[in-house]
């Protein structure tokens, strides 16, 4: 069945971990839990999930280090969950690598939803044929997902590759941020655009030489982004 | 009856000091001028007038010997000319020399008639003042008692230049009362604005504290009557300040302790609300009583999650830290979104009315929210048809003259009770009282409103004819710098 998948969730509070354990159970994922950040690297490091659920407020090391240190590992997909939906937060998250987040008290079909999401990310371009384009010292292989600078190996998160796909798929074009969530985070409706920048931030500290002056993703000030020159 | 009011450069109170100060200083200068005029006229001619009588009396008892007795017109001549210019009468005699008689009042004639000493009268012919006096000649009889010889003497002085004088005086003392004015409302100005000065400090400082700066306070200087009003008015705003502190305080006490609250369930209901649709999914193969008991809390769970939830959100506007993602979006493709994301069908009982290709800037989240509550809420509590109608553009401008979105949201229910429509948007408000457990947190319209006012726009109820309308407005470009 596509979309059922290895869902790891790191969470301190028992109740919530058997409840989204069960939830995602029923919705068809195989679902292992941590109660710390350091039981969850564990696990991560045994079992190999497809994605990580993550609780931002936990005890000891928290969500926040847990998440650089899973990015550390491998572009594996996070999923922040919040108790607290400040914004302060979510952006702090997204800022640590995280690809979505949702607040709690999250309803268990909406997080299906994104966790399906992010699974498309990583199946999605495989059916694209065609040869790798290159784009200055960029070169992009759809068939392969692979994306090399100056011939070295890009490591790039899943989101990250599904953007700059789907930006460098029309050069030139400008996209505002809602198709890009659109596009990319499968958010149609009401999604938050700073799930787009925070990205598109991650994204460029990895392809850009200069990432305070990109040459790739270029901000289109007051409307979104565009690869490439015009 | 009432008084028509002053015109307002009089009612203030400077201009009546100032017409006060001044009236007295001129009354002071003209009494003054006054009582100079009256001294120095009655020294003038008191100077011209007892001299000449005086003379006068000198000479006539000097040459009283000329006199006959009875006299004659020889004798009356020859007394008249040693009087210089004075006329002797005696019966209906008169000497021939001397001031004509007809220069002489017949009142200073009557009085002289009837009197032992010198009379006095002043006339005034074609404009020349003259003195006129007069006195009778007294002869002893033999008993030894004094009576008239009937003979009189009459003299006119001139008083020509002693009068053109005293004009004159006259003159300078309206002139010294003129000359006074100037310096005399200088003077009131300057005393007005003594006493007003802190009379206008304490009037902006009460106006200050009164739109809320409770840390207004003033210096008092010198121990005066204002600067006792100055340290009562101190005094007042440093209590009011205490007093507005402490109620604050209670205030964020009492809104932390909701919002911690709200924190606090959201983890337990986390839990619950994760394995809800478990239990309604699993509900049909339980015993029929666990079926219900599962249903049930499974039902409330989400309720209760809609409230934290709500509780959570308004507590982020009370804490001030309500964030605004101003971006320019198209009017009409958000409120279809909006309403098709709720499975809100247009048509069936639902109409709208967009403008087509109209954008505006604002957050989109928190748009969605107010459109979302508000047409919950008509198609939950009014009758269909409900309608959305959305208008921007140069006709639909606020007070400050910039262009706003208005967007109407209006049913055809029985409308809101008179008596709720004041606390429509209050916390925990319901329109209908025996519904007393609906499906809303009672925070939705609170909610929708803290969103429209982060707008800087706001939201207004009302009834129509037919239904309740409800009014969300917000600046189309909030502030000049935002448009992208």
């Amino acid at each position: 069945m596509a979309g059922v998948a290895k869902v790891l969730v790191i969470e301190d509070d028992a109740s919530v971990r058997e409840g989204l354990e069960l939830a995602l159970r029923r919705q068809g994922h195989e679902v292992r839990t941590g109660e710390s950040g350091e039981r969850g690297l564990e696990v991560l490091t045994q079992w190999r999930p497809d994605l990580v659920v993550l609780d931002l407020m936990l005890p000891g090391m928290d969500g926040f280090e847990t998440c650089r240190r899973i990015r550390a590992v491998g572009e594996l997909p996070i999923i922040m969950l919040t108790a607290r939906s400040d914004d302060i937060d979510i952006v702090a998250g997204l800022e640590a690598g995280a690809d979505d987040y949702v607040t709690k008290p999250v309803e268990p079909r909406v997080l299906d939803a994104r966790i399906r999401a992010v699974l498309r990310r990583v199946a999605g371009e495989r059916t694209g044929g065609g040869s790798a384009e290159r784009h200055g010292d960029l070169v992009i292989d759809r068939a392969a997902m692979e994306v090399t600078k100056r011939g070295e190996r890009v490591s790039l998160t899943p989101t990250e590759l599904k953007l700059l796909l789907e930006l460098s798929r029309t050069p030139g074009q400008v996209y505002s941020r809602q198709q890009i969530l659109s596009a990319v985070w499968d958010h149609d409706y009401l999604g938050d655009s700073r799930l787009v920048d925070a990205c598109v931030q991650r994204l460029r500290a990895k392809i850009e030489d200069v990432p305070a002056r990109p040459d790739h993703v270029q901000t289109v000030r007051g409307f979104g982004y565009r690869f490439g020159r015009t | 009856m009432k008084r028509p009011p002053l015109p307002t450069w009089l009612a203030g109170l400077r201009p009546r000091l100032a017409a006060a100060f001044a009236l007295v200083t001129i009354l002071g200068a003209a009494a003054a001028s006054g009582a100079t005029y009256v001294t120095s006229r009655t020294t003038i001619l008191g100077g011209v007038q007892n001299p000449a009588m005086d003379t006068l009396v000198e000479r006539v008892k000097a040459n009283m010997v000329l006199l006959a007795t009875p006299p004659t017109q020889s004798s009356l001549d020859t007394f008249a000319s040693a009087l210089d210019g004075a006329v002797v009468v005696y019966g209906q005699m008169r000497s021939s020399t001397g001031t004509s008689l007809s220069q002489i009042p017949p009142e200073l004639r009557t009085a002289v008639a009837g009197a032992d000493s010198v009379q006095f009268q002043r006339v005034v012919d074609d404009g020349i003042p003259r003195f006129a006096f007069g006195l009778p000649l007294l002869t002893r009889t033999a008993d030894g008692r004094t009576t008239h010889s009937g003979v009189e003497v009459y003299a006119t002085v001139s008083l020509y230049q002693q009068q053109a004088a005293i004009d004159e005086l006259a003159k300078s003392a309206w002139q010294t009362t003129l000359l006074a004015l100037p310096f005399a409302i200088a003077l009131a100005l300057l005393a007005a604005r003594q006493v007003l000065r802190p009379v206008r400090a304490l009037n902006t400082a009460a106006s200050q504290l009164g739109h809320g700066q409770l840390d207004v306070r003033l210096k008092a200087k010198g121990s005066d009557e204002l600067a006792q009003l100055v340290t009562t008015f101190n005094n007042t705003a440093a209590e009011l300040e205490r007093t507005v502190g402490t109620l604050r305080e209670m205030e964020a006490d009492a809104r932390r302790f909701v919002a911690d609250v709200s924190h606090e369930l959201r983890t337990p209901l986390a839990a619950m609300n994760a394995v809800t649709d478990v239990l309604d999914e699993d509900a049909g193969q339980l015993p029929a009583d666990t079926a219900v008991a599962a249903r049930l809390v499974s039902a409330e769970t989400k309720r209760l999650t809609r409230l934290v939830q709500d509780l959570v959100e308004i507590s982020r506007f009370d804490a001030g830290r309500a964030e605004l993602r101003l971006e320019e979006w198209d009017l009409a493709t958000a409120v279809t979104d909006c309403l098709a994301a709720r499975g809100w069908r247009v048509g069936e009982g639902l109409a709208v009315d967009l403008p087509e290709g109209r954008t505006a800037i604002f957050d989109r989240r928190r748009f969605d929210i107010v459109v979302a509550n508000l047409v919950g809420n008509a198609l939950r509590h009014g009758a269909p048809p409900v309608e959305v109608r959305v208008r921007t553009g140069e006709d639909t401008v606020d007070g400050a003259g910039r262009e706003v979105v208005v967007l109407t949201v209006e049913d055809h229910g029985p409308g809101i009770p008179e008596e709720t429509l004041p606390r429509v948007f209050d916390r925990f408000t319901k329109a209908d009282t025996s519904r007393a457990r609906s499906e809303g947190s009672g925070l939705g319209l609170a909610i929708a409103r803290e969103n429209a006012r982060l707008h800087g726009g706001d939201l207004t109820a009302s009834n129509t004819p037919d239904g309740a309308r409800f009014t969300f407005s917000l600046p189309r470009y909030p502030a000049a710098g935002a448009r992208p």
